[in-house]
């Protein structure tokens, strides 16, 4: 038997068919589901009357739309009423776990799946949005799909889908003081651009991926998108296991001994080949800051924003218009740029641990009297748990504005909106023109990056900042 | 889904490039929670701002296949621009290149796109605007037939397979149904299901 990497495992399990010529007809464990790409499949589904395939492996929340304020109940937006009211509704009918409002779980669908557990080693998970990737930290193959897909997943528990081509990425050396996952997958993204892993899935592999926690990993995988891969995955081990260990979806007693066991077997095997292999250097990596309105456009913090003519050829035009937009100048250092806003949130970095690094930067500091600072949790227990740690009154006293648990300003669907000729520090995963409002400027960054701007008024690295000697990776 | 294997009708000639999904349908369109009732907005912002635009001309009535450039249907991934698309009628698109995505929502939702070369399109052009263009397209035979001649297009051996049996990715999914509940049945799973918080 062939040597195989985890990605090729987890694709043979999952294939129930395939003919010559046509896709795979591959099978789909688990579904997340929110509400503003769900509504048209239930319809569809409707429609033609066909029943649900297994509502009890859905599982749905509200996160893109929603207000963030305190009285979140009320939603003046009659598009998003209709959404979540429609979403309501459509689990109810079907029968499908839903976690709304004040249910202490409801949040952003990336942060909630695996906090339930739902996100398990060896799975094949989907869900109406790109970062659905970020489930990829499990060792599960977790990947976007549109709506009409959608529908097929949830009227079949399958989808047709081409093999994907594999990537490996391997991370050499260790991460310095002040460096963290989300500057490691920047300079992965900074390195092979928006189109570097097109078509693939990709693994994760070296030391620092090792030490990271889960929530570190979630970072990682949850950016797989931005170089254009289908998906990123790291392999299982002791880390994932203990994570799971007495989630709600987690299995029990025999079961879960059968299940480590099971997990264990998804790592890729010594020989297996990819399609692709890639090395990034981590060793004297620095915090990382995006310049421009890609992700791929980013550079270290000590760095200069490029010169143009010094960009090859294709990548021109774009930084052009990518710092035309952004009132950025060819060569000027990055480092110093003054800004009007910070945010900490997002299915990439509003985690209970990223809410802790921002709160031991601002403890006993004052966000700058320029900046508006907003932190939003990225689920109803992060939040919970923020307040038991008095994370809160950190925020409060440091003068940020600690939220509402869901999607925020990390995309501007709702009121929380960067406005147009303001710069936003943000530890999110997309800069693209108008992301976080029409005409606002956005700097993607560590958490702690952003806290430590926040407090500067400009951008400036965490180290300073930085209490004790915390290293990572 | 019907049986697709040939398509007959007039020409709608959309002399333009780089169609993107929001002049096929806007953003202010979107806001509902169905797959329908995106027809009548179907390049809303053309219509209202061109009277002479191709579908405000009574010439193009009815026609079923849109002739068109470069590129169409790049921008959003909105599948909506499928649904708007064929909602108003629209059953083929003759072009020289379309958007990846928009290609792939195509496919699913029975809107035969076909590919030809720049030269022949203009000649086509040609003929839609001057007079009525009434073409046959052989979904079978791959062939889009006028008049004692024929050209040859490419199709995705399994887009084919769906209109020519009258399936659309659903239906096909539908069609393996039994394959599916025994794999499901024999499948690992570690997830525990039941009342959930």
């Amino acid at each position: 038997m062939s040597a195989k990497s985890i990605i090729d495992k987890i694709w043979q399990a999952h294939v129930v068919k395939q003919l010559q010529g046509h896709p795979a007809v591959f099978a789909i464990d688990f579904v997340l589901l929110h509400e503003v790409t769900s509504a048209q499949a239930f319809a569809t589904l409707k429609e033609r009357d066909i029943p649900l395939f297994s509502p009890e492996t859905c599982l749905a929340t509200i996160d893109h739309s929603i207000p963030t304020r305190k009285n979140r109940h009320e939603i003046f937006d009659l598009q998003a009423k209709n959404q979540v009211e429609t979403l309501r509704q459509n689990t109810r009918l079907a029968g499908i776990t839903f976690y709304d409002f004040e249910s202490q779980h409801q949040g952003i669908v990336h942060v909630v799946g695996p906090e339930m557990g739902a996100t398990q080693p060896g799975m094949t998970l989907v869900c109406g949005d790109s970062h659905t990737s970020t489930h990829g930290a499990f060792g599960a193959l977790a990947f976007g799909i549109g709506t009409s897909v959608l529908t097929h997943v949830l009227a079949t528990g399958c989808l047709l889908l081409q093999k994907p081509k594999t990537m490996k990425v391997h991370f050499k050396g260790r991460l310095s003081p002040g460096v963290y996952a989300k500057d490691a997958i920047m300079k992965l993204l900074a390195t092979i651009g928006i189109g570097g892993a097109t078509g693939h899935v990709i693994e994760y592999t070296g030391e620092i991926i090792r030490n990271m926690t889960m929530e570190e990993r979630m970072t990682v995988c949850n950016m797989s998108i931005e170089c254009g891969a289908r998906a990123g995955l790291i392999a299982p081990d002791e880390t994932t296991f203990n994570y799971l260990k007495n989630k709600p979806y987690a299995p029990v007693q025999d079961k879960w001994q059968n299940a480590v066991e099971h997990w264990k077997s998804l790592c890729s095997d010594d020989d297996c080949t990819y399609d692709r292999v890639i090395e990034i250097d981590v060793n004297n990596l620095v915090p990382m800051v995006s310049w421009g309105t890609n992700p791929g456009q980013t550079i270290g913090i000590d760095e200069t924003v490029p010169k143009i003519s010094q960009l090859p050829e294709n990548e021109q035009s774009m930084a052009r218009q990518a710092l035309d937009y952004i009132q950025l100048k060819e060569a000027q250092p990055i480092l110093g740029t003054p800004v009007e806003w910070a945010f900490i949130g997002s299915c990439t970095n509003g985690r209970i641990e990223d809410l802790r690094q921002a709160a031991s930067i601002l403890e006993g500091q004052q966000v700058h009297p320029q900046v508006t600072f907003y932190i939003v949790p990225g689920s109803e227990a992060v939040l919970a748990q923020a307040k038991k740690e008095g994370l809160d009154q950190i925020f409060e006293q440091a003068g940020a504005d600690f939220r509402m648990p869901g999607c925020s300003m990390c995309l501007g669907m709702n009121d929380d909106k960067v406005p147009a000729g303001e710069r936003c520090i943000s530890s999110t995963n997309r800069n693209f023109v108008g992301r976080q409002g029409s005409g606002s400027f956005t700097h993607l960054a560590s958490p702690a990056t952003v806290a430590a701007s926040a407090i500067a008024g400009k951008i400036v690295p965490p180290n300073e900042f930085i209490k004790g000697s915390q290293v990572h990776g | 889904m019907d049986k697709i294997t040939a398509i007959k009708g007039n020409v709608i000639p959309l002399k333009m490039n780089d169609v993107d999904t929001d002049l096929i349908i806007p953003a202010q369109y979107l806001t509902s929670v169905s797959t329908k009732g995106y027809g009548e907005h179907l390049f809303q912002r053309l219509k209202e701002s061109d009277k002479q635009f191709v579908f405000n001309q009574t010439a193009y009535q009815g026609a079923n296949i849109l002739l068109t450039g470069n590129n169409f249907g790049c921008g959003s991934s909105r599948e909506h621009a499928v649904w708007a698309l064929r909602e108003a009628g629209i059953q083929a698109i003759i072009g020289h290149s379309f958007a990846d995505i928009f290609a792939s929502n195509s496919a699913k939702n029975g809107l035969l796109l076909i590919t030809l070369s720049e030269g022949l399109i203009a000649d086509f052009f040609q003929q839609a605007s001057s007079s009525q263009l009434v073409l046959y397209i052989d979904v079978v035979e791959k062939k889009i037939r006028l008049e004692g001649t024929h050209y040859d297009f490419d199709m995705d051996p399994f887009v084919q397979y769906c209109f020519t049996n009258g399936l659309d990715e659903l239906d096909y999914l539908l069609s393996c149904k039994d394959d599916i509940g025994m794999f499901k049945q024999k499948q690992k799973s570690f997830l525990t299901l039941g009342e959930k918080p």
